[in-house]
């Protein structure tokens, strides 16, 4: 009798703790998405409703020409042409770049290979903005200044991908590598054919975490390009903000649109976003 | 016998030295790169910082007047470094336990929980969306007719001022924005550090008759230990580092009131967003080496600790 009533209340106390652990979560997700959800609803209203007395959160008439409206205020469709190009670039030189030095730090054994590998480790713990002045005053010596190539030259060759990569490669057994040796196989092709292969989710996490991180770049672009028609979506979008800071529903819809590309490639590859994080300590 | 050995080393060598060469041409396309754009210009930065020169024919070399005239007259209230200083600190002070505590409080219940995969997609959401939107969304909800400051009056507060605009609260909503934007990358961490807590360490303390919150306090907290340390070096020198959110949303100000580190070092370089004054990237150069000696400090501690922390497991 009295065990029955034991269990019962304790199952009461689990049933309690489970709800209140959904609340919690609940409640967290909504402030997750909040901003969000704001953007959206300001993004249809009329500027001067976006800040109405009381708050709606659904407009009481839906602009949707704001999203064609915004396509003609500022050159929207060349920031995005040129920030796509930047990521797409940068992506594919750090994956081929740093895929291939780490083999030979990870897989082969030559003179040198711990000093040099000491050179990336020193460089990855000095922050870029201590060296971004030199780095600028040699781009706009080499004449990249106002060109999306001054990003793509500074961003391509990471230490960071480079390390990120080499840990994984140690983790692949020798032997391995080894036995193709003997099957005569040249490093060029173990590299190709053995490493490549079995580093594909190293791949996959430094090829989003790199697509993501170019695409929110601000810094980069502010310092580089001046001229309108060559801006990247992020300094692109400051711009419009304040070339029309009393659009308010404008501005909102420009920021969703910037943000689709990178919610897309969340969506359909968060896994590989939140196990690499998990796995590397990758820092975004 | 020693003309074998010596010919077996004359080939073990040329063996070496090719298997050299192919090592070199592995290295090359990402090394040449690096040395270019990166190497040279961390080098180069070191010789800036006891230069004068602001980008025209004339370069000299200036000793230590750079940090002679950044540390004039220095005071955590009217100097610019000081300044700086003082609000990155604050705002690291704020911002790394703030996130930590969010963070670890979000991983436990997310731990073993039906949907968590879910949850933790939505809350990681954030880290990933794009700067210059959320910032400036941010912004407008903090504005002075804004849903926050509306919700605020609305419970007995009395908020007259957009946050941006306020010398108090200014340095407030950068917090915000950045414990809002972090938190779930470190509780994706601190998931990470909860499934190497061996379940037989809660077995055994149950069978102590150990409630949740010891469970909690003699279990949990200690065996993540080497994440929370992880976590709050990664981020206290990402926050040393901040510039983009506050270049966003109050460009230093109102007044000095957001003047972070790399803003500083920003305005001296390239003349602020709004303030054109001639570049004085030595000056600049020694303020990062400040930037550079403080994250150096902090990476040391790191290597120590974490070596610490290894024997302790």
């Amino acid at each position: 009798m009295t065990d029955a009533k034991k269990t019962k209340h304790s199952d009461t106390r689990a049933i309690a703790l489970t709800a209140a652990k959904y609340g919690v979560l609940i409640a967290f997700t909504v402030i997750a998405l909040i901003p969000f959800v704001w953007m959206i609803s300001s993004s249809l209203k009329t500027s001067i409703d976006v800040f109405s007395i009381p708050m709606k959160w659904i407009p009481s008439e839906f602009h949707w020409d704001n999203y064609l409206k915004i396509w003609e205020r500022v050159p929207l469709l060349a920031y995005f042409k040129n920030t796509t190009a930047v990521a797409i670039i940068v992506t594919f030189m750090q994956i081929l770049t740093s895929s291939f030095a780490a083999y030979a730090f990870a897989k082969m054994q030559f003179r040198g290979r711990d000093f040099l590998f000491m050179c990336y480790i020193g460089t990855i713990a000095v922050p870029w903005q201590v060296y971004m002045v030199p780095q600028f005053i040699m781009m706009r010596s080499i004449g990249l200044y106002d060109t999306i190539w001054a990003l793509v030259v500074l961003q391509s060759f990471s230490a960071f991908g480079v390390f990120l990569m080499r840990q994984f490669y140690l983790g692949i057994p020798n032997d391995l590598s080894e036995a193709a040796r003997i099957d005569g196989l040249s490093e060029y092709g173990i590299w190709a054919r053995i490493i490549l292969p079995l580093a594909k989710p190293a791949i996959a996490t430094l090829c989003i975490f790199t697509f993501v991180n170019t695409w929110n770049d601000y810094m980069g672009p502010m310092i580089y390009l001046t001229t309108d028609l060559n801006k990247t979506i992020q300094v692109g979008l400051r711009r419009f903000i304040q070339a029309y800071s009393a659009d308010y529903n404008l501005i909102m819809a420009a920021s969703l649109c910037s943000l689709i590309p990178v919610a897309v490639v969340f969506l359909f590859l968060q896994r590989y976003f939140i196990e690499g994080i998990a796995t590397t300590g990758m820092k975004g | 016998m020693t003309s074998t050995q010596s010919e077996s080393r004359r080939k073990m060598s040329a063996l070496e030295k090719r298997n050299t060469l192919i090592a070199y041409s592995f290295l090359a396309p990402n090394f040449i790169g690096f040395v270019i754009f990166t190497l040279v210009p961390v080098v180069f930065s070191f010789v800036l910082a006891f230069m004068n020169w602001s980008g025209g024919q004339n370069i000299t070399f200036a000793g230590l007047d750079n940090f002679r005239l950044i540390f004039k007259d220095f005071s955590f209230a009217k100097s610019n470094l000081g300044i700086a200083l003082k609000n990155t600190v604050f705002y690291t002070a704020m911002t790394v336990p703030l996130t930590l505590v969010f963070a670890l409080g979000l991983a436990l219940i997310l731990n073993k929980v039906r949907g968590a995969g879910f949850f933790r997609a939505v809350i990681f959401f954030p880290y990933v969306a794009s700067l210059v939107a959320i910032c400036v969304c941010w912004n407008f909800l903090l504005m002075k007719n804004g849903p926050v400051n509306q919700i605020l009056n609305a419970v007995g507060f009395n908020m007259k001022k957009s946050w941006t605009s306020s010398r108090d609260l200014a340095i407030w909503a950068i917090i915000i924005v950045s414990v809002w934007r972090n938190a779930g990358y470190y509780m994706v961490m601190y998931l990470a550090g909860l499934q190497g807590v061996p379940a037989e360490l809660y077995e055994a303390a149950t069978m102590d008759g150990a409630n949740g919150w010891q469970k909690f306090t003699k279990v949990t907290l200690p065996m993540l230990t080497p994440t929370t340390f992880f976590c709050s070096i990664m981020m206290v020198i990402s926050c040393f580092k901040i510039y983009d959110v506050v270049a966003i949303m109050t460009q230093g100000g109102p007044g000095r009131s957001t003047k972070m580190l790399v803003t500083y070092i920003f305005e001296l370089s390239f003349g602020g967003e709004n303030i054109a004054t001639s570049a004085q990237y030595g000056v600049a150069s020694a303020v990062s080496m400040v930037l550079l000696a403080i994250v150096l400090i902090v990476t040391f501690v790191q290597f120590r600790g974490e070596k610490k922390w290894v024997n302790y497991m």
